[in-house]
């Protein structure tokens, strides 16, 4: 019904891995805040990985909006 | 605060922000589509397959689910598996193949309403009506558990989480109805998974990975007095009720919580059905519980497994990890999840796992809003208050007010629920077993309707009404060990123990069941079947003619779908032996 719901999903994934992408570089020296997550800098890697999902659904959004058009 | 607080910083406010615009967002840009009550109720039967599919499962995988089935983890190992893969899996398989090609194909609106085509109006009132109140009152139980989490963990104001999270819930379902609550339960499918997989990785990796942790496990249960593998194992313990932490044997697992359990929540529960009876096509439907199948089988690594990892955590010296005590030495398991998420979570994943925690509340929320209002409009309103007339288009009109002033309703009664809920807490436990208790005789009641032509409206009727009598007598006759309280059963005398709850419930919905089962196809044979086999068309599995795929590739066929979850299932079954 009206929305095709991949565009949404893929840009607020898109929005909060950005976010968190950022946020994971900008505190990436801050042994402290990574103590819990091991030392991981999960802020990062979960903001990569958002990232690529939302893009890849803005994507596959982008083709059935082009397919529909067309 | 309490010792479970934790504070949250800008960035994990932002995130929830961001989730929460999106929301609403969604339900804005339906607002313009909903021009009728069928479009409002039944979202106009236009979802693809993926997107009924996920929603599906989303409704399922509320805030109840995630924080108890975390704790079962805990509680009761790799056994909880069993919700799964012998549980929820065969029947989504069953509702896929038999069930939805009626449920889609009759027409019906509702499970009610397909009753009422079956069987007869009383039928259909009976159950309208039971569902009615049974879904608003896990609405209530719902938001009650959500507002107590926020005050708890953040902080929060009771009140104000209440009644914020409430009209988040109304704003989106009133302005898109039923699209937009499956819309954003797909959004929140998403956001749940993905909140929450870091506390998987993290705690695994803490751990040694999966030997690690069946290592560490080891000595923990035997401690416990089970053999040293109870907890990363499925079916091995379950020769007797006395070797497993459920308290059940296998044939008390298959029977109760593969077949009766399952079957009758997934199968009959319009909450549930509802999203695959808004699939766009009759194949769409029939995939719709398949598609959700594929991810729900792997459900149990997202919450069972940082569930058992915490029992790890709980007895490890110098983790720092603790949980709430009910009392000395009992821990109260329904807090797992959160201490693992500040166990783990630095803030921007931590306002992400909060974000995920807050998103299954409130889909379980509007699923529960969403299948109130249509069967509130459909069943109780347009059946007994004001029936259809001549003109179409005020009907229209007419019945898509009454399904939004249903909606608000809904969310307001839910609310009086949730207070009534911190008021009297054990009263809507019980309320809430009780309810519980109606899948199994609607499972046997509607299982034999469609298999069945000779299944008379009396019967279903009779049989109906006295498996739910046979369930509350037999929790009112059991006791589950240790319970403190009469809400959990011998509230007539104890004549026998079960070992633990599970135990009880898994046996009360057997026997509902059975005796359902039993006393619809006796009356079923003393009474005169009213419905000719004409008007059973569509209704009855050997009335209707069998629907042939033959125009769509062999991938997208039910029968191929149904065949890889199985086949996926019992890989996995085998693997956790």
């Amino acid at each position: 019904m009206g929305i095709d719901i991949k565009f949404p999903i893929g840009l607020m994934f898109t929005i909060l891995g950005f976010l968190l992408t950022v946020f994971g570089v900008i505190t990436g020296g801050d042994e402290a805040l990574y103590r819990r997550s091991l030392g991981i800098n999960i802020n990062l890697w979960s903001g990569c990985g958002m990232l690529a999902f939302g893009l890849i659904m803005l994507f596959l959004a982008w083709k059935s909006w082009k397919a529909k058009t067309s | 605060m309490t010792d479970t607080g934790f504070v949250l910083s800008l960035i994990d406010y932002t995130i929830m922000i961001v989730y929460f615009v999106f929301v609403l967002g969604i339900g804005w840009a339906l607002k313009r589509y909903m021009k009728d009550a069928n479009a409002f109720l039944e979202a106009g039967r236009s979802m693809p397959a993926w997107v009924a599919g996920l929603a599906f499962i989303s409704t399922n995988l509320g805030a109840l689910e995630v924080m108890g089935m975390t704790g079962s983890g805990a509680k009761y190992g790799m056994l909880t598996t069993h919700f799964y893969w012998i549980g929820a899996i065969p029947a989504m398989v069953f509702l896929a193949l038999f069930m939805m090609p009626f449920y889609y194909g009759s027409k019906a609106r509702s499970v009610p309403e397909y009753l009422k085509l079956r069987f007869d109006e009383k039928t259909r009132g009976l159950n309208a009506i039971l569902f009615a109140v049974m879904t608003i009152l896990a609405s209530g139980i719902s938001m009650y558990a959500l507002a107590i989490l926020m005050e708890k963990v953040l902080g929060w104001n009771f009140h104000l989480s209440l009644v914020l999270s409430a009209a988040i819930v109304l704003g989106y379902t009133y302005l898109g109805g039923l699209s937009s609550a499956i819309y954003n339960e797909v959004l929140q499918f998403f956001i749940i998974v993905i909140g929450l997989l870091p506390i998987v990785i993290l705690s695994l990796q803490d751990l040694g990975g999966w030997s690690g942790l069946k290592e560490q496990l080891a000595p923990i249960v035997t401690a416990k007095g089970f053999a040293a593998d109870t907890w990363t194992t499925t079916w091995k313990y379950t020769g007797s009720a006395t070797t497993n932490p459920l308290g059940v044997e296998w044939y008390g697992i298959a029977a109760g919580l593969g077949f009766v359990l399952s079957f009758g929540y997934w199968c009959t529960n319009f909450l549930i059905v509802q999203r695959a009876m808004s699939a766009e096509s009759p194949t769409a439907a029939r995939n719709t519980p398949l598609i959700g199948a594929l991810p729900k089988m792997f459900i149990p690594f997202l919450i069972i497994v940082p569930g058992i990892a915490a029992l790890v955590l709980l007895n490890k010296q110098g983790s720092g990890f603790t949980l709430p005590e009910i009392s000395p030495g009992h821990y109260n398991y329904d807090y797992t999840i959160i201490a693992l998420l500040k166990q783990y979570l630095p803030a921007g994943v931590l306002g992400l796992g909060i974000t995920a925690l807050l998103a299954s509340f409130m889909s379980g929320m509007a699923g529960n809003v969403s299948a109130f209002n249509t069967v509130w409009t459909y069943d109780i309103y347009q059946s007994y208050i004001r029936p259809v007339t001549a003109d179409k288009a005020a009907d229209d009109k007419h019945y898509l007010f009454v399904g939004r002033m249903a909606t608000i309703f809904g969310v307001i009664v839910s609310i009086a629920a949730a207070y009534l809920a911190s008021l009297f807490g054990n009263i809507m436990d019980f309320l809430q077993t009780i309810f519980s208790m109606i899948n199994a005789p609607l499972f046997a009641v509607i299982f034999l309707g469609m298999f069945w032509k000779r299944t008379t409206g009396h019967a279903a009727f009779t049989g109906l009404l006295s498996g739910f009598f046979i369930a509350l007598l037999h929790h009112g006759l059991t006791v589950p060990e240790g319970a403190a309280t009469l809400v959990k059963g011998g509230w007539i005398c104890n004549l026998h123990t079960y070992p633990v709850e599970m135990a009880q419930n898994f046996w009360t919905a057997i026997f509902a069941f059975t005796t359902s089962a039993v006393i619809t196809v006796g009356l079923s044979l003393a009474t005169r079947q009213k419905k000719s086999d004409e008007e059973l068309r569509g209704l009855v599995y050997s009335l209707t003619p069998r629907h042939v795929e033959t125009n769509i590739p062999w991938y997208q066929r039910s029968s191929t779908l149904a065949i890889l979850v199985l086949t996926i299932a019992t890989i996995l079954t085998i693997l956790f032996w």
